[in-house]
């Protein structure tokens, strides 16, 4: 068992330095590529527990088994022999939470000047920056989230511009450096903004865009030149003329036009994500997710058609125009639909909560007769979102093979008396709330008296 | 299914209509009642015009009276919401619906809001069906304008309002004053929060002087003041114990200011923000200075806040301190006090105490407890009939009472909701009416 346990160890290192190696262009790992190392981690059964898997599966009674950083297994009455047991009767499993919409880093707390950094509001394209060369990595608002149960994060840049940059994955551990947070694999997701931000920020400067539709034509005007781009590169790739110079903002746009980056819509109405959808269309890529969409109720089926996500909040409506419609019921609306639903936070507080705010919805669909039961609702922050970020086949459900990426959480998630008790990343226990002394305190931190989500 | 669903509605509806009938009785629910009968089983509650006219688990039902069987129901005082700018704010970011924030010299403490309020707001509805069913409505400080008119370390009154579609909906016009400390403070008096002290410290001394020389005052025979007479004379009732004052605080430091002041000029304090309170819970709780906090905001949003925490609300309410939820859920999400105090709960505060700190606590601390906040004879019938555990977010009510009227459980939202809910119709949404 012991030796079948050191080969586990070296096969999980050796899938880890592969990590490292992706984008290798012959002389060593490419820069900014991930430099995260799972934490040591110990075989370890969670035992008695009620299961969500994210598959929309609830088991009861049931064990999980990670190793190697793995799930191993999922079930009732799986053999413990020789692991750690964790006694988890009377508590609930989920994959750990995924957000795929949060500023922690670029808009760290404090929330001081010298911190917003989130937004290059200085033109309405800036598709070359990239938040991660934003992202601070002393947040405290990591560490809070971690004592919220989340395992893996997308921080974007904000929403001034129409195209606001490079997104990046994260795993939700202590990193001195964000490449060390970097979730191994994980694709780029590229920032976008309809509505009231762009056309205001750059509205109030006299400059284009102003309105909506100015903000349609600087989407197009950036796709038609991205696709000269691509295709000038191709030409001189088989020796017809030569390459451009290389342009950062252009190679981010051509990335969507090849698939390998994932756009990430902010986007409140209806209407403007059916024209998001058009220009898509025109220029061939997808739309992964739109973000915020409050009136994503009102084209339900227009998204699940689209195969487009719909990340939103639970009850954020009124602050600003294009929010005015917001309704409690628009999650349960899109999950009815088939639509892929997504409970985001675009906040360091909400993303502590992301199971509380699912069930204001999963109240406000009883009230109407609506029945969305737990295994449901876990998906908007599990499965659905990994799907969104392009990390589903490595996490986000409780499938043997796939990350263990866990959280154990005191009881039913969806009851605001519940807390992650245990929160795994690739089978390191990361974060116990019942051991507060192992857990991870931000330099921030130090020395303040209210640390880790108020688990001191 | 749609038929079933309508015929509800219109029974609601019906029932809303005859609710103006003078006596009703909510029968078999566990009520809450906030007071001092404290949880009753089984318990009927009996409304006389508007009023409770009895509580408990051995009253007699006249024949008259319109019973609502609440079997297996929970019922709770309303839910109060301390703070905020409820029909002052209709969309955040659009400037013509917003009256809550004042720049410029010409008003201060008296700026009164009340005369802004617009009760048919949408945002009104979609609040008191989710339990609210009254709220502080106050001035705020807001960001300078682009000639650089400030607002003031004195916002202005603030008034509690009922929620209901009838009867007076000022509860109690002007029953505090909004002053602004710590970085708030700091941001509208000169750049530095000693200032915004030193500016109230000396309208509070220029209001005390002010009410011993009135006469020398009229007869223009005195000295210069900082503010008003208006405004002087706002803060005079503050003076007297007849209105509190609410300090936006959460350092320490601006604590314990608040606590000095408090002493010195006898004044009903209250602290909103409050997140390094617990740090002085027992001085609070001496000084009887109370406090609305946010049960979920445990990040250090500024250095103001770097020693905020989950377990806030129930180290406050162990010392004896009076607390309100309010300073994170306001005005659009004002609802959301139940999450806030359901987390409180969550990370150590009792839940009696936290179901007090969204009923009487703030009814208390704005000097309307004697008709109001808890399921008392002779308060005003201001009730929530609870499918489940109020606090539990996943619970909702199923019907609101405010003074004694069973009220409309439609919004704006429900609205919204119903027209996209249907599929069974080949209408666009504009014919689902």
């Amino acid at each position: 068992m012991k030796i079948l346990r050191f080969i586990v160890i070296l096969f999980s290192a050796s899938i880890v330095l592969a990590a490292c190696e992706q984008g290798v262009d012959g002389d060593g790992p490419a820069p900014y590529s991930s430099r995260y190392k799972a934490l040591p981690s110990e075989a370890t059964i969670l035992k008695g527990a009620t299961v969500l898997t994210g598959t929309g599966e609830r088991l009861d009674n049931a064990d999980v088994v990670m190793d190697g950083g793995k799930i191993i297994a999922v079930g009732p009455g799986l053999d413990a022999a020789s692991m750690t047991v964790v006694d988890a009767s009377g508590m609930w499993i989920t994959p750990g939470v995924i957000d795929v919409h949060s500023h922690l880093g670029v808009y760290a707390s404090p929330r001081v000047n010298a911190h917003s950094d989130g937004n290059e509001a200085t033109a309405p394209n800036t598709a070359e920056v990239w938040a991660e060369h934003s992202v601070w990595p002393q947040d405290p608002g990591f560490v809070t989230a971690l004592a919220g149960g989340v395992t893996s994060l997308q921080i974007l840049p904000g929403s001034a511009n129409l195209f606001g940059g490079r997104g990046v994955t994260l795993k939700n551990v202590p990193g001195q450096s964000v490449q060390e947070m970097k979730f191994p694999g994980a694709p780029h997701g590229l920032k976008m903004a309809c509505g009231e931000n762009p056309k205001r920020v750059y509205g109030n400067r006299g400059t284009a865009p102003s309105t909506r539709m100015g903000n349609v034509a600087g989407y197009r005007s950036a796709w038609i030149a991205a696709e000269d781009y691509r295709d000038k590169m191709a030409a001189a790739k088989k020796g017809q003329g030569d390459a451009p110079m290389r342009d950062l903002q252009l190679e981010t746009l051509v990335g969507v036009l090849d698939g390998e980056i994932l756009v990430h819509n902010h986007c409140y109405r209806a209407d403007e994500m059916a024209v998001m959808l058009d220009i898509a269309k025109e220029f061939g890529y997808k739309i992964s997710a739109f973000h915020h969409a409050v009136e994503a109720y009102k084209v339900a089926e227009m998204l699940r058609d689209n195969d487009t996500c719909a990340a939103i909040w639970a009850d954020w409506y009124g602050f600003k125009m294009e929010a005015f419609d917001g309704i409690r019921e628009n999650a349960a609306i899109l999950d009815r639909a088939g639509t892929c639903t997504i409970m985001h936070s675009d906040d360091a507080i909400g993303i502590q909560r992301l199971n509380q705010e699912s069930a204001k919805v999963i109240g406000a669909a009883a009230r109407v007769g609506i029945d969305i039961a737990p295994e449901r609702a876990v998906r908007w922050f599990t499965s659905n979102a990994a799907k969104a970020l392009g990390i589903a086949d490595v996490t986000g459900t409780l499938e043997p093979g796939k990350m263990a990426d866990v959280t154990l959480w005191s009881g039913n998630p969806f009851s605001v008396y519940t807390k992650a008790e245990r929160v795994y990343i690739d089978g390191a226990l990361i974060y116990d709330r019942q051991n507060p002394a192992v857990n991870p305190v931000t330099d921030f931190s130090l020395g303040t008296s209210a640390l880790h989500g108020g688990a001191q | 299914m749609r038929t079933t669903l309508r015929l509800t509605a219109a029974l609601l509806a019906f029932a809303a209509a005859t609710a103006s009938a003078q006596t009703t009785a909510v029968i078999g629910a566990t009520v809450h009642t906030v007071g001092p009968d404290g949880t009753l089983e089984n318990a009927t509650i009996l409304i006389i015009d508007g009023r409770i006219a009895a509580v408990g688990t051995n009253v007699q039902v006249p024949a008259a009276a319109d019973v609502i069987d609440a079997s297996g129901k929970i019922v709770t005082p309303g839910l109060f919401s301390p703070m905020g700018q409820l029909g002052l704010s209709e969309v955040g970011a659009v400037a013509g619906t917003n009256d809550a924030v004042q720049r410029g010299d010409d008003f201060s403490a008296g700026f009164d809001v009340a005369d802004a309020y617009n009760r048919r707001s949408v945002i009104i509805p979609i609040s008191r069906i989710e339990g609210i069913t009254r709220a502080l409505i106050a001035p705020r400080a807001g960001r300078p304008d682009e000639e650089g008119h400030s607002s003031r370390v004195l916002s202005g009154l603030g008034s509690v309002v009922q929620l209901g579609d009838s009867g007076d909906y000022l509860t109690k016009r002007g029953a505090t004053i909004v002053a602004n400390l710590g970085e708030t403070g700091s941001a509208v008096a000169a750049g530095s929060r000693a200032a915004a002290i030193q500016q109230l410290r000396a309208a509070l001394a220029d209001a005390l002087d002010y009410r011993q020389n009135k006469a020398a005052v009229d007869r223009g025979d005195w000295r210069e003041y900082s503010l008003s007479r208006a405004d002087l004379e706002a803060l005079i009732s503050v003076l007297e114990g007849d209105r509190s004052m609410v300090f936006n605080a959460n350092r320490a430091s601006d604590i314990e200011v608040v606590i000095e002041l408090a002493a010195e000029f006898s004044i009903a304090a209250i602290i909103i923000g409050g997140a390094e309170a617990w740090m002085l819970a027992d001085e609070l709780a001496a000084a009887k200075v109370s406090v609305i906090i946010d049960g979920t905001a445990n990040l250090p949003g500024n250095f103001d806040r770097i020693n905020a925490r989950l377990e806030s609300g129930g180290i406050l309410a162990a010392a004896g301190v009076r607390v309100a939820f309010g300073a994170g859920a306001q005005t659009h999400q004002a609802r959301n006090i139940t999450q806030s105090a359901g987390n409180a709960v969550a990370n150590g505060m009792d839940w009696d105490d936290a179901l007090e700190a969204i009923t009487l606590a703030p009814a208390q601390m704005y000097g309307v407890d004697s008709g109001l906040g808890s399921i008392e004879v002779g308060k005003a019938a201001d009730l929530v009939i609870w499918g489940a555990d109020p606090l539990e977010l996943t619970s909702y009510p199923e019907q609101v009472f405010i003074q004694g009227e069973s009220i409309s459980m439609q919004s704006r939202q429900t609205l919204l909701r119903d027209r996209y809910l249907q599929t069974d119709t080949d209408k666009p949404p504009a014919f689902r009416n």
